[in-house]
């Protein structure tokens, strides 16, 4: 028996956007899990940003130390209890040395992060709500740049009673953030009667899986100068990036403008993670840096809502202090994400569908603006239950990602073995190759086409099948999207 | 390095959140931890050091637990044996949990109520230990201005837990010395009423079973009196039960869940109730804690909500083992309340005989130490320069009665099972010998009667924010 008058109004209203079509191909998916043995005809999971393709380098790195296993310290002596009883929110010292350490490497060296302004948190889950606890509250508005990850929507909002302000970006422009979008972004939350506390972007971004220029880091510097306020810049595929540009953190923009001593060298915070880089989503390993000692106080008494377990700190303190580890790991990691990236380009290529052209992350933008009935969010949804319930892919659509442009879908491709992605992509080209197009000419300008008698709805095209595949795939190259 | 710029105006900068003093930081419970930090007794290396008799743990049965881990290896994913589950464990963050996580946890927690109830494995909702979860009912089942009547003395951090993020209030019902400190039917009416009339929407009562700090069970007679009032008012009832196992002495613990089939009104969509392992396993690290509701909204609500703390799959797995082996469990949950209960006896004779009384006690990691006869006036200050006289001259971090929420000045939370035996043999060794010189010494009086807040001996004592306001065990301390 339900009572939702005696219950909170967070705990009746929506803003945990999980009714979100991101979290409902999860379910399908759920109910009909492709298994390459026992369910081939199942649903294959493209969903889900994980990375499962460096799993055997650290199973391997833990055959060769069975100390950490056991709870052993460095001299096989156990310290069981130690780590039983520590639940200092201060973290571990060498868990935390050990983190820095990371995310200097991946950084190449080119900063550097002193454990004492970093904040462990169950996940970046938790520390992005953490830092919006800290940074704003209902009244409040954060600005973040579309398309962006569906969760911020829970993790930012939720239960701080904080609202998300989009600032639009488009493919004209390979959805880079403008200085105009920016200054748009601000005067609608003013309008709305909100107080605009910070920017937060993702980058490498999710989900374009691009990095962002230099240029584009200055123009949000001087953005958040001129305004006063917070830049929270989340991180946490910084050692997802494969390809050029290389990865440029906030923090180096900081250091090499010799912010030190300027108003905002305390309005910049960085999110990291463990959970995209190193796949280990499960052990819940978030972190916020901060030079704010403020900020770095209060979300050090907040994390006690949500401390990293110290038997995980354990193994992750002696795992990420093995340098000769962590600088072949990374290597390695980012060599076979390149790889699988261009499987899934190539694939969907031969289908005749583009993806955004990108660098990093373990998914990429795919238009299929081409296969769209009409020019709508609802032709969206349309074609995304196609390809949820009939060509079985759980993928996500470009709306619950907040894209302004229907048509774009995120694809993961770091989740699932080749031989499944050599599945996902026949299946993709199948489909393509049975639906009709009633589109001609660009689908990516903004006039809508009257649509012709054919309905995009229809399997059984008059047309032969073969005609018809290299029809679509003529369109695809006119109209000069990146591959 | 560079404060933050707008120091005059932080409310501009950072939310109200971050620059309130809600997190509660600055209570005296707290204090004494500074006091420990910064002389931290061991017994070769600084005998004269504060013992630190504030933080409640539990020491006794970590041998029984590192057996379990010997001879169980494949329950951790980074030895030989477990490797085999790693990438599975490592990628897994549902939030529903380990099927075989909950499953454990629901059977340990039936053994524990002498499988008098049974528990659905799909109400657990897993937290960050009881911190989270209890956090996460207050967002859950009240909006910020609602209030939850918690009988006191109560656990301080709950200002924070329960108040800090949510913006619930926490309405005290002051429990006396007359009665053994015993929630009564007729306090809790009137608390109830009087906040209803000042315009307080009162969504519910907080109640912590067994009780810290006062170390005793709630009896079934009263269990149900209170459901009885929360179900006729419409009003949830909310339970911690985080020291269940601690339970060493007559009476039998008596859950909430037990009471439920007892009253006839009861609706099961007001009953919650909160868990960890942190006590009775003695695992606060692990941030292992449970969120059990018989509401099926909140169960759902709460579980979203539990992104925000989960706990980590590596640990789950390892729970998992552990608590599903039947034979370990039984020994532990024999072999624990024993050793409580030898600590206890131990303390309670020792004390007994230099005159010191404690509450009548049976359960959780902590006495209720009555120390009113030496105050020279009942008053919170005087229990203050009591309270110093005890960490300085005895030192010894005991919590003052105060930062409990205390209605009567002179009393004393004490930890007995976070330390070995020849620690707990010195820290009643200073008792006696601080009770000795007390009776016989005039001058000790006159010393603490003019001992003042901020005094040149006492610096570590000041009334200013410690900076290390989260437990560092003895243990943690003597290894560093």
């Amino acid at each position: 028996m339900k009572q939702p008058l005696s219950l909170s109004s967070k705990a009746t209203c929506n803003t945990h956007g999980q009714d979100s079509s991101y979290f409902l191909g999860w379910q399908e998916y759920e109910k009909d899990p492709y298994d390459e043995i026992h369910n081939q005809g199942g649903i294959i999971q493209m969903g889900l940003a994980e990375n499962q393709l460096s799993f055997d380098l650290l199973e391997s790195w833990l055959s060769e130390n069975p100390n950490v296993a056991g709870f052993k310290g460095n001299h096989g002596e156990l310290i069981f209890r130690e780590l039983a009883l520590f639940q200092d929110y201060h973290g571990r010292l060498s868990f935390k040395q050990a983190m820095v350490k990371f995310m200097a490497e991946l950084r190449g060296n080119k900063v550097s992060f002193d454990p004492s302004k970093l904040v462990l948190t169950a996940g970046a889950t938790s520390a992005n709500e953490t830092l919006m606890f800290c940074l704003a509250e209902k009244g409040d508005a954060i600005l973040v740049p579309t398309p962006y990850y569906p969760g911020f929507d829970r993790d930012l909002k939720w239960r701080t009673g904080a609202e998300i302000v989009p600032i639009h970006c488009t493919s004209s422009n390979r959805f880079k953030v403008t200085s105009s979008a920016l200054e748009q972004a601000y005067r609608e939350a003013h309008s709305l009667d909100l107080n605009v506390k910070a920017v937060l972007v993702t980058n490498p971004s999710n989900p374009l899986g691009t990095t962002m220029t230099r240029k584009e880091l200055s123009l949000l510097m001087d953005f958040v100068i001129d305004k006063e306020i917070h830049l929270v810049s989340d991180e946490i595929y910084s050692g997802t990036v494969f390809g050029p540009p290389s990865f440029v953190s906030i923090m180096e923009v900081l250091d090499e403008r010799k912010y030190d001593g300027h108003d905002v060298w305390d309005r910049v915070h960085v999110v990291y993670s463990l959970s995209k880089d190193l796949g280990l989503p499960g052990f819940r390993v978030g972190a916020i840096y901060s030079n704010n000692e403020y900020v770095v106080a209060a979300a050090t008494k907040m994390s006690s809502f949500g401390l990293v377990s110290s038997q995980t700190q354990h193994f992750l303190s002696v795992l990420l202090s093995d340098d000769k580890f962590t600088c072949n790991y990374i290597e390695e990691n980012k060599q076979r994400l390149k790889l699988r990236h261009s499987l899934l380009v190539s694939g969907l290529s031969s289908a005749g569908i583009c993806c955004l052209e990108s660098n990093s992350g373990l998914f990429c933008w795919v238009d299929m603006r081409h296969l769209l009935s009409s020019n709508t969010f609802e032709a969206e949804m349309e074609l995304w239950r196609k390809i949820v319930f009939r060509v079985k892919l759980n993928i996500s659509p470009g709306s619950s990602c907040h894209c302004t442009e229907p048509g774009w879908f995120r694809l993961c491709f770091a989740n699932m073995s080749e031989a499944t992605l050599d599945v996902a992509m026949r299946r993709i080209k199948e489909f393509v190759a049975e639906i009709v197009v009633t589109r001609p000419g660009n689908p990516a300008s903004n006039n809508q086409r009257p649509s012709h008698s054919r309905p995009l709805t229809s399997f059984r095209s008059p047309l032969s099948k073969k005609s018809l595949a290299k029809w679509v795939f003529r369109l695809s190259l006119h109209d000069g999207r990146e591959r | 390095m560079v404060g933050c710029s707008s120091d005059g105006d932080g409310s501009k900068v950072l939310s109200k959140i971050a620059m309130n003093g809600g997190h509660g930081e600055d209570s005296p419970y707290f204090e004494g931890w500074k006091a420990y930090d910064n002389n931290p007794f061991h017994p070769t290396q600084n005998p004269n050091g504060v013992i630190q008799m504030g933080l409640s743990e539990n020491q006794l049965c970590f041998d029984l637990i590192e057996d379990w881990i010997k001879n169980n290896p494949k329950a951790s994913i980074c030895t030989a044996d477990g490797v085999e589950n790693f990438r599975n464990i490592t990628n897994f963050q549902d939030y529903h949990g380990l099927p075989e996580f909950r499953q454990a946890l629901a059977k340990f927690m039936a053994r524990i109520r002498g499988n008098r109830v049974e528990f659905d494995a799909d109400r657990i909702v897993m937290s960050s230990g009881c911190t989270g979860a209890s956090e996460t009912l207050m967002f859950c089942l009240a909006d910020p201005g609602d209030a939850f009547l918690v009988p006191s003395p109560y656990y301080p951090a709950f200002n924070r837990d329960l108040r800090w993020r949510t913006g619930v209030q926490l309405i005290p019902i002051s429990c006396h010395s007359s009665n053994n400190f015993q929630l009564t039917l007729s306090d809790l009416e009137s608390a109830y009423s009087k906040a209803i009339e000042s315009g307080v929407k009162v969504k519910g009562l907080i109640l912590t079973n067994p009780s810290n700090p006062l170390g005793t069970t709630s009896d079934v007679d009263t269990l149900k009196a209170l459901l009885e009032f929360t179900s006729r008012r419409k009003i949830h009832i909310v339970c911690d039960e985080i020291y269940s196992a601690t339970v060493f002495a007559p009476p039998v613990f008596t859950s909430i869940s037990e009471v439920m089939r007892e009253v006839e009104c009861c609706d099961p969509c007001f009953v919650h109730f909160i868990y960890s392992l942190s006590k009775d396993l003695g695992l606060p690290g692990f941030r292992v804690g449970v969120l059990y509701s018989y509401n099926d909204a909140v169960v759902s609500t709460a579980r979203k909500m539990s992104s925000f703390g989960l706990v980590s799959s590596q640990t789950q797995l390892l729970v998992a083992s552990m608590l599903s082996d039947g034979d370990f469990v039984e020994r532990f949950l024999g072999e624990s309340p024993r050793r409580l209960r030898d600590r206890h006896r131990k303390f309670v004779e020792v004390l007994g005989r230099v005159g010191i009384g404690c509450l009548k006690g049976n359960a959780g990691l902590f006495f209720w130490m009555d120390f009113r006869k030496f105050l020279e006036e009942e008053t919170f200050e005087e229990e203050m320069r009591l309270w110093r006289v005890i960490v300085h001259d005895i030192r010894l971090n005991v919590s003052p009665g105060s930062s409990f929420g205390c209605a009567e000045p002179g009393f004393f939370r004490v930890c007995f099972a976070n330390m070995d035996e020849v620690t707990a043999d010195v820290a009643l060794g200073r008792i006696g010998a601080f009770v000795t010189r007390w009776h016989g010494d005039k001058n000790l009086r006159l010393s603490f009667k003019s001992l003042k807040s901020g005094d040149e001996n006492n610096n570590s004592l000041s009334m200013t924010s410690p900076h290390v306001m989260s437990p560092r065990s003895p243990v943690v301390i003597a290894r560093n």
